[in-house]
């Protein structure tokens, strides 16, 4: 079966955003790939150790810069990989419409992507990923087996958990719980720089029109006090409900 | 017409059900609002008690619910109604349907929304980059649009008693009920809701064990008549129910007051509390990213300063 896992380039988590005029600004910033994709080229790569036989495509839409990251996904144990190269900023929905036609080209059986992106704080992909298909989805994914052409699921809901069983193809998205993801070793990121690349434009996938468009981008910084309490445990405490009765005001 | 779908959860509306007609009134201007909902009689006539037009979904299929079928009923109810936009709640369910039902309508998507305007085309705000920027985001054409609304951000909406309640059949396909669903776990809870607390103790794995957590955790909670939070680490852990991960991929919420104990701050931690308007913070690493954010800080052992805490509560509260 041919696996699809898509992916995005994200700033580090711990990596300290600006904003200027034209929004947030990127330069300097260090890029990985998202975490939450990570999650799905583990399952696929633990899919192929436990027998199954599959072929693993990583799939990216962005700017040139995200060809690290796929480099890092084919590290990791992708076999091969297909980047739409652009810079036009599409939304979930258009980026959508976009790697549906991907997908269909390659003929997977099972598209794997990131739960929630880690720089548009989108949950959207996945499921219009999955409606552009006109396939089923389970969203954030904690633990997923293969059984006789469909798949097994347990995810997160809004007051628990529920286990699903979906026929193929089928789109999942992936969090934090599914796996541990491995790290990519220095002989597989050589030999990850020989795997194929190919580059796919947005004009040969029937273009993209994005129906949002971001106008303006603030850092939040609401103003912390910032202030360490001193002194043993009891003084502290005592001190503190003090400054939170009469200085912010919240008791 | 602005059409509101939602669901019953235990057989009653949340209150997140309710900021929607706050939203949808918003975007509406004085055009009309309508509203579909999944659940019982009960929870539509409630709904009714805002809302001129409600129509109750019933259908075999909507039990369980799941996704696709709930997005196919959404559509048929826009479709009747001749509503072009459509507001959910950014919950997992909301999370779920909406981008299948913005591709089904060929609408654009505001997610996870926290303020709409309708002045000169619909403008939302939103948070990105793990809550960290607040984005304005424009819908280009002036199309069909589907909204998911982040709980708790707007006011419950005045009531406007006597609606209508219609019930609405939908027609389902092979597709919408293709996925089965199996065992279910429901979290139990007796305490305050989370998204709704006014004040949040939650506990990272800084506090040792599930004892440690229940022992230093609840009765400060108690003592703040507060809603208890998790790390991802501890529910991982399993010390704690899903349902009180707060966090990237829990919950998302903004407190009068946030008290972390032993929780050192990963980012995916903060992008869901970071809003709180006042952050304490306890924990023994003086460099914890925590205290990078917060109004005030202990650098102490937790389970020596978060009873002291809950006795310097009962004592100011006794004075």
């Amino acid at each position: 079966m041919k696996i699809i896992t898509v992916l995005k380039q994200v700033p580090d988590a711990e990596a300290r955003i600006r904003a200027g005029s034209g929004g947030v600004e990127l330069d300097g910033v260090t890029f990985v790939i998202d975490g939450m994709d990570e999650y799905g080229v583990e399952e696929a790569i633990r899919l192929r150790e436990a027998g199954h036989d599959v072929e693993i495509v990583a799939l990216a839409l962005g700017p040139a810069r995200y060809e690290e990251a796929i480099r890092t996904a084919l590290a990791l144990g992708a076999d091969r990989a297909v980047h739409v190269e652009t810079d036009v900023e599409l939304d979930p929905i258009a980026q959508a419409r976009v790697l549906a036609e991907v997908v269909r080209q390659e003929g997977a059986d099972l598209v794997f992507v990131g739960g929630k992106q880690a720089d548009w704080d989108s949950a959207a992909l996945g499921p219009a990923l999955a409606e552009v298909l006109g396939w089923p989805h389970s969203d954030w994914t904690t633990e997923l087996k293969l059984a006789g052409g469909a798949l097994e699921v347990r995810h997160d809901t809004d007051d628990g958990q529920e286990s699903l069983t979906l026929p193929l193809p089928a789109v999942v998205t992936t969090q934090q719980g599914l796996n541990e993801p491995r790290y990519p070793t220095l002989p597989n990121i050589m030999k990850a720089k020989r795997k194929e690349l190919a580059k796919r434009s947005l004009d040969e996938l029937g273009g993209a029109q994005p129906l949002t468009r971001v106008v303006a981008q603030e850092i939040q910084t609401r103003e912390r006090r910032g202030r360490i309490i001193e002194g043993d445990a009891a003084s502290a405490a005592a001190e503190l409900v003090r400054l939170l009765r009469d200085e912010a005001k919240v008791l | 017409m602005i059409l509101i779908v939602t669901a019953a959860v235990n057989g009653s509306l949340p209150k997140s059900a309710l900021e929607l007609v706050t939203v949808a009134r918003e975007l509406a201007g004085g055009a009309p609002v309508a509203a579909a909902v999944v659940g019982p009689e009960a929870a539509a006539a409630q709904l009714a008690g805002y809302v001129p037009q409600v129509r109750s979904l019933q259908a075999p299929e909507l039990e369980p619910l799941r996704a696709e079928a709930l997005t196919t009923a959404a559509q048929q109810v826009a479709a009747e109604l001749g509503a072009n936009t459509v507001v959910m709640s950014a919950n997992r369910l909301g999370q779920s349907v909406a981008p299948r039902l913005a591709v089904r309508l060929g609408a654009a998507l505001l997610e996870d929304v926290i303020a709409v305007s309708t002045d000169g085309g619909l403008r939302a705000k939103r948070y990105s980059y793990l809550a960290r920027v607040t984005e304005t985001v424009e819908v280009a054409g002036g199309g069909a649009t589907v909204v998911t609304v982040k709980p708790n951000v707007f006011p419950l909406p005045e009531a406007q008693p006597g609606g209508s309640v219609a019930p609405f059949a939908p027609t389902f396909g092979a597709q919408d009920t293709r996925v089965t669903v199996g065992e279910r776990s429901a979290a139990a809870g007796g305490r305050v809701k989370l998204e709704e607390a006014k004040a949040v103790v939650a506990g990272g794995r800084g506090l040792g064990s599930a004892e440690a957590f229940d022992q230093l955790v609840e009765p400060l909670a108690d003592a703040l008549g507060a809603g208890i939070a998790a790390t991802r680490a501890v529910v991982d852990a399993g010390w704690r129910p899903y349902a009180e991960q707060v966090g990237q991929t829990g919950k998302s919420v903004a407190p009068d007051l946030y008290l972390a104990l032993g929780i050192s701050g990963a980012v995916q931690h903060l992008s869901g509390m970071n809003r709180s308007k006042v952050i304490v913070a306890v924990n023994k690493d003086a460099d914890a990213p925590i205290f990078k954010i917060v109004d005030y800080g202990i650098v102490g052992d937790v389970a020596q300063v978060a009873p002291a805490i809950a006795a310097a509560l009962e004592e100011s509260q006794g004075s």
